[in-house]
């Protein structure tokens, strides 16, 4: 069975925020109406986003390493936000898994987003209804977008391509071989919703440069003059042998 | 908000009835191609081209948001008069004709241009659009024109153009692609932006290893592999002990050295001789060119006497005292630089710069073992300039990349130079793996273009005689009159900044205001916040603004500022011109100027309008084609005074820069078939096949000319025949810099010719030295360091550029206020809490703001995001908006000028190109009083919403192409 996710990897995500507002421009004028901005030039604008990135730190200085982290919905293969739905508005899609909102059924109760436990659903003030990541659902499918543009908005604009998209049930997929293959792993397993999206984790490269490899025999100082052998009238064993 | 206030009924979209446009965007300076989706004429979105070489399809956070920039009611979209009796500053404006802001403008400039063209200045704070603004004032016949390098980075551009022939950002950049180590240094965010995240990503993901050196570890930082935390403006000390550690190891390709660089030339050692310093000239060679001579010498190794440098078969020493046959003393210049780093040891430097000895030493050794035994070797033939065939390019895989960490410090110049011949030593320039650089550099050593040398350059109803911005070889070729004074209103070219390529924009008000070299009538500023973030010591230069003389006269008469925006700049003007947007008009991004272009070749690009302009929105660049014109400037008008141009547009097309030269501001597909590349005859077509081909000209090179460009034979002669330079001389890296000491000379009275004045002889024989050497920034030389110990530096954010984005609904949810960032333990120590109220306190002002802990910047290090801060109710924010309310820009703390002892004053700037040194202040912090108010000082009144600007949506917007419901409503009912 199909489950599409993203794939974000946190080896490469520099925290430039273009998933964030590609995802905004994409969706504010799509089918479900737009994503409402409050008090847009006043004090303590807010406003719908599906995606953010938040960056915080681990550790203690020297030592302390900047993680940049981008969030959206997580698309879990057992969402919580489903159930909690009084009008069914909530629901996961079965031939792909997205999870996505009736808007027609939806009357922004929040329960769902009470529910979720990434915070990743939000009510937006004008409509009035719950909304999150549709995994470009408008998009993805439209064949009056040239093939490769069939991808989330998000996925097209990383600029370190941080954003991977694809069925992770598919086992030759991106996706799932980056899974495999980088250690991608969900967030918080324990609340037990697996969730489709998953990390990559980061790698460090390190190189270690032996004391010996430092100085080669060849190195240019002989030439210039630098390493000179000794003089022919400094003292050696020859002055002193009784073989 | 329980009911729904506006209409939002549902309509299913169809991305069929889209239409496409490609153009340039130009939220920063990146310029990445973008594909804009209409609906209707309306804006759907805004993405990346995949076609365009530069972004490859990629957008940013700033580019994916042109349509909140586009329909921003900060827009201005009318020309304005300050009102008669009002203030500067309070934005007190009347909205007038165009046809009355032309004749303001013409009658005024016609006058100065008739008496004194230098009565006029126009500065501007985006070098990409150089080609016409540089242009235009040229013509004119005025000195005073910049943009805004001097403020920024000009260290950068100068300190590696004078090295290696060429720098960073759109002159060059790491090849990552072929690289396994990167050292990046003194890097937040640049407007190379997007091309570098692709490449940073690849470059990881193939196993490459990334190092970042910064005091502060955000951004790109936070993905390098090791962060090397170092103490602000101590670079030069970092880049002078790894010198040291290469050499002393042998490190060195000397190879690379030995042919590409001046490492073996002989330099006059006689401390009697006036040619002191000097490289020594072979008399039996020919010079070739006197502008870059090409007889010096070599001690040749195997014959053991002095021979002409590339001699067949000859090997120089690198190291090692010689006498000539006349007796002279020499040395080779590779000996005087070992001499220079001999003490700069890694313990030396770690006491500076804080990074442990050890460290410093591991890293030498990485970089140079990785560099020596990862060797790359392309099967590439080529042909070198002294007509020895290759048949493979090599590279040494370690790349760098700095900006603005290095730049900003008066210290900045010798540093940067430090950093180029550090990438020189490891044989990385133009070679794969390393340094790479993009067309039109390389160019010589320094480029042959020059600014006048006398004031007789300007004259009445005349171009000026030369280029506003040159760069100077000698003190023949400063700026000055006879008494070895200015000409420049900024000082540029001047004793006192002899190299300042960029001009100082930063001087510009204070020596206006003050009348000294001179005053001038007319001050016109493009894209620029000179009130604001564009300027040191805010609070004095808005006050400079509104200054008067004795006779009532604003000491500045004139203000024009263009903008596209209501900024804090605009509220001072006294005649305000309305710019588009980027996506409401031509554009180029001209070789002229700043191409975009790449490793592999020229590239150029344009942007085509996309919507139409905004109310009476005007691009500046038809502005100044029509003031030209109308000015009769010679390059716009025919001999019977009758306009050549209807318009840029038509500009672009028909000029050339000289009748019948065949070069003009855009190189593509000129000629009368399209098919000639820089040179050709116009092309009336032009624009539709840029149109046509994703707004964007890439002219890839041969491969065999790709590489080793400073001393590629083929390159360099195509580079003469296609018009790119004039000269086609290999350009020899200079280790050792003959430019520095001829100053030097003049300095020490020991040169014949021009001299400086008395007052500054000693300081220009301090720093015009022909090797660089680290010295503390000038301010923290003066500063009592005990009281202000920390430094304060700011970095760029990437949703944000400068002051460009406050206006923007959706950028500034990501960022609307601003923190100074501390380390925890600073913090604790001066009893600021965190998200606490603090004071920030340099000797030259203070502000108040909050405090953010942050174990990711080293301890003497407070930073903050640069620009955020606002005045309230600029950008047509609410006047309590938390950019002003909570937001805070650190210029207030920031001196242009020092004291230099004895009640004199000498610029906050490096002494060798007047660059601004920004990241030198030293502060303290302490908490702010408890009672004190949880708000930002100093606070500055709002000016009035200006005419003609936008009705704001207080309490809610929600955009929608198409939806007339959706935008409705402008004040909603509380």
């Amino acid at each position: 069975m199909t489950q599409l996710a993203l794939v974000i990897d946190l080896n490469v995500c520099v925290g430039c925020h273009a998933c964030v507002t590609s995802c905004k421009e994409w969706n504010t004028s799509g089918s479900a109406g737009p994503l409402a901005d409050i008090r847009p030039y006043d004090r303590d604008p807010t406003g719908t986003f599906f995606n953010r990135v938040q960056t915080f730190e681990v550790g203690e200085y020297p030592s302390t390493e900047t993680v940049h982290f981008p969030k959206s919905c997580l698309h879990c293969e057992d969402p919580p936000c489903v159930p909690v739905c009084p009008t069914g508005a909530s629901y996961k899609r079965k031939e792909d898994g997205i999870v996505l909102v009736d808007y027609d059924k939806c009357i922004g109760c929040k329960y769902c987003a009470w529910a979720c436990p990434w915070g990743v659903r939000e009510i937006d003030e004008a409509r009035h209804e719950m909304t999150k990541c549709t995994l470009c659902v408008d998009r993805i499918y439209d064949e009056a977008l040239p093939p490769s543009d069939r991808r989330p908005a998000c996925v097209m604009a990383c600029p370190t391509s941080a954003r991977l998209f694809g069925d992770i049930h598919d086992p030759e997929s991106d996706v799932a071989k980056a899974i495999r293959g980088c250690g991608g792993y969900q967030l918080m397993p324990e609340w037990g919703t697996n969730p489709s999206n998953h990390y990559l984790p980061r790698r460090k490269t390190e190189v270690r440069i032996a004391a010996d490899q430092v100085v080669r025999a060849d190195n240019p100082l002989k030439k210039d003059g630098k390493l000179p052998k000794p003089g022919l009238n400094e003292p050696s064993l020859d002055d002193a042998t009784s073989w | 908000m329980p009911n729904k206030p506006i209409s939002l009924e549902r309509r299913a979209e169809s991305t069929a009835d889209l239409q496409v446009r490609t153009t340039t965007c130009y939220m920063c300076a990146c310029r990445c191609g973008i594909r804009v989706h209409l609906r209707d004429g309306e804006i759907r979105y805004i993405d990346g081209n995949p076609d365009h070489p530069l972004n490859k399809g990629v957008i940013c956070a700033k580019g994916a948001s042109g349509i909140m920039k586009q329909t921003s009611p900060a827009r201005l979209t009318r020309p304005l008069l300050r009102k008669e009796g009002a203030e500067r500053g309070e934005g007190a404006f009347e909205p007038i004709s165009w046809e009355r802001a032309f004749s303001i403008l013409e009658e005024r400039l016609a006058r100065i241009r008739a008496t004194d063209p230098k009565k006029f200045a126009l500065f501007t704070g985006r070098d990409q659009m150089q080609a016409l603004t540089g242009l235009f004032a040229r013509q004119f016949g005025t000195p005073n024109y910049a943009a805004h390098g001097g403020f920024c980075s000009v260290n950068m551009a100068a300190g590696m153009i004078y090295t290696i022939g060429g720098s960073f950002w759109e002159f060059g950049g790491p090849d990552l692609d072929r690289a396994r180590l990167f050292f990046m240094i003194g890097t937040a965010e640049d407007h190379h932006s997007n091309p570098l995240k692709i490449a940073i990503s690849k470059f990881k993901r193939n196993g490459g290893r990334f190092v970042s050196i910064n005091p502060v570890r955000t951004g790109y930082s936070a993905i390098a592999d090791e962060w090397v935390p170092i103490r602000p403006g101590t670079d030069g000390a970092l880049l002078l002990a790894l010198i040291h550690e290469i050499i002393a190891t042998g490190l060195y390709d000397r190879d690379f050295l030995v042919r590409c660089t001046n490492a073996g030339q002989l330099v006059n050692c006689d401390v009697d001789s006036s040619d002191e310093g000097l490289l020594v000239r072979d008399p039996d060679s020919p010079e070739v060119n006197p502008q870059y001579p090409q007889n010096k010498l070599w001690w040749d190794r195997h014959s053991n006497r002095a021979v002409a440098t590339h001699a067949p078969g000859a090997d120089p020493h690198l190291l090692g005292e010689f006498r000539l046959a006349d007796g002279t003393p020499v040395k080779p210049a590779f000996q005087l630089l070992e001499e220079r780093v001999r003490d700069c040891t890694p313990e030396w430097a770690a006491e500076i710069t804080g990074i442990a000895a050890a460290t410093i030493r591991r890293l030498a050794h990485e970089m140079g073992v990785t560099a020596r035994d990862h060797q790359i070797h392309l099967q590439i033939p080529w042909t070198d300039a002294w007509g020895v065939e290759h048949e493979t390019v090599v590279g040494n895989p370690v790349a760098f990349h700095a900006m603005r960490g290095l730049a900003a410090h008066s210290n900045g110049f010798h540093t940067i130079r430090s950093l180029a011949i550090l990438m020189s030593l490891l044989g990385t320039i133009d070679r794969p793996g390393g340094f790479r650089h993009k067309a039109p550099f390389p160019r010589g050593i320094p480029p042959s273009a020059k600014s006048p040398s006398s004031p007789d350059a300007v004259k009445p109803n005349t171009p000026l005689a030369g280029l506003a911005l040159g760069w100077p070889a000698s003190p023949d070729d400063l700026f000055v009159d006879e008494s070895g004074g200015p000409v420049r209103i900024d000082k540029g070219f001047s004793w006192e900044y002899p190299l300042s390529v960029h001009g100082l924009m930063h001087n510009v008000i204070t020596n206006a205001w003050r009348g000294d070299p001179y005053r001038i009538d007319t001050l016109l500023v493009f894209m620029a916040n000179m009130a604001w973030n564009s300027t040191m010591n805010t609070s004095e230069v808005r006050r400079m603004l509104n200054d008067r003389d004795e006779g009532g006269e604003y000491r500045i008469p004139f203000l024009v500022v263009c903008d596209a925006f209501q900024s804090e700049t605009t509220a001072f003007a006294d005649l305000v011109l309305p710019d588009t947007t980027y996506l409401e008009r031509h554009d180029v991004m001209s070789m002229l100027d700043r191409p975009i272009s790449e490793f592999d070749g020229p590239v150029d690009s344009v942007r085509i309008p996309v919507v139409p302009p905004t109310g009476e929105c005007k691009p500046f660049q038809d502005v100044l084609v029509e003031l030209a014109s109308r000015l009769g400037l010679p390059a716009f008008v025919n001999a019977d005074r009758s306009r050549k141009f209807a318009d840029y547009r038509d500009f672009v097309i028909h000029y050339e820069t000289e009748p019948g030269s065949g070069i003009g501001f855009l190189s593509g597909w000129r000629g009368k078939d399209g098919s000639k590349f820089l040179r050709g005859e116009p092309n009336p077509a032009q624009w539709d096949l840029y149109a046509a081909n994703n707004c964007v000209f890439h002219y890839e090179l041969p491969l065999s000319y790709q590489y080793m460009r400073n001393w590629n034979r083929g390159y360099l002669e195509w580079a003469q025949r296609v018009r790119m330079r004039r000269f086609g001389e290999p350009i020899l890296i200079q280790l050792y810099s003959e430019v520095m000491q001829t100053f030097r000379l003049a300095a020490r009275g020991k040169r014949a010719g021009r001299q400086p004045p008395e007052a500054l002889r000693e300081r220009v024989a301090t720093y015009f030295d022909p090797l660089p050497f680290y010295y503390s920034p000038l301010e923290a030389q003066i500063t009592d360091r005990a009281r202000y110990p920390l430094c304060a530096v700011t970095q760029r954010p990437m949703a944000m550029y400068h002051s460009w984005d406050s206006q923007n609904a959706w950028l500034r949810q990501i960022h609307a206020h601003n923190y100074l960032f501390v380390n925890p333990a600073t913090a604790r120590a001066a009893g600021v809490a965190d998200d606490g109220w603090l004071w920030i306190e340099s000797p030259w002002g203070k502000v108040r703001c909050m405090a953010r802990y942050s174990e990711a910047v080293e301890p003497g290090t407070v930073w903050t995001w640069n620009a955020i801060g606002k005045v309230s109710g600029a950008w047509h924010l609410a006047p309590d908006a938390n950019e002003s309310r909570k937001g805070f820009i650190l210029n207030h703390l920031i001196a242009e000028e020092l004291p230099a002892g004895g009640g004199a004053t000498m610029s906050n700037a490096d002494p060798v190109t007047g660059q601004a040194g920004w990241y030198d202040v030293r502060v303290r912090i302490y908490p702010a009083d408890p009672g004190e108010p949880p708000e930002v000082l100093p606070q500055f009144a709002p000016p009035a919403d200006a005419p003609g600007t936008g009705i704001v949506r207080r309490l809610l917007q929600a955009y929608s192409t198409g939806r007339r419901g959706g935008r409705a409503g402008a004040k909603e009912a509380p």
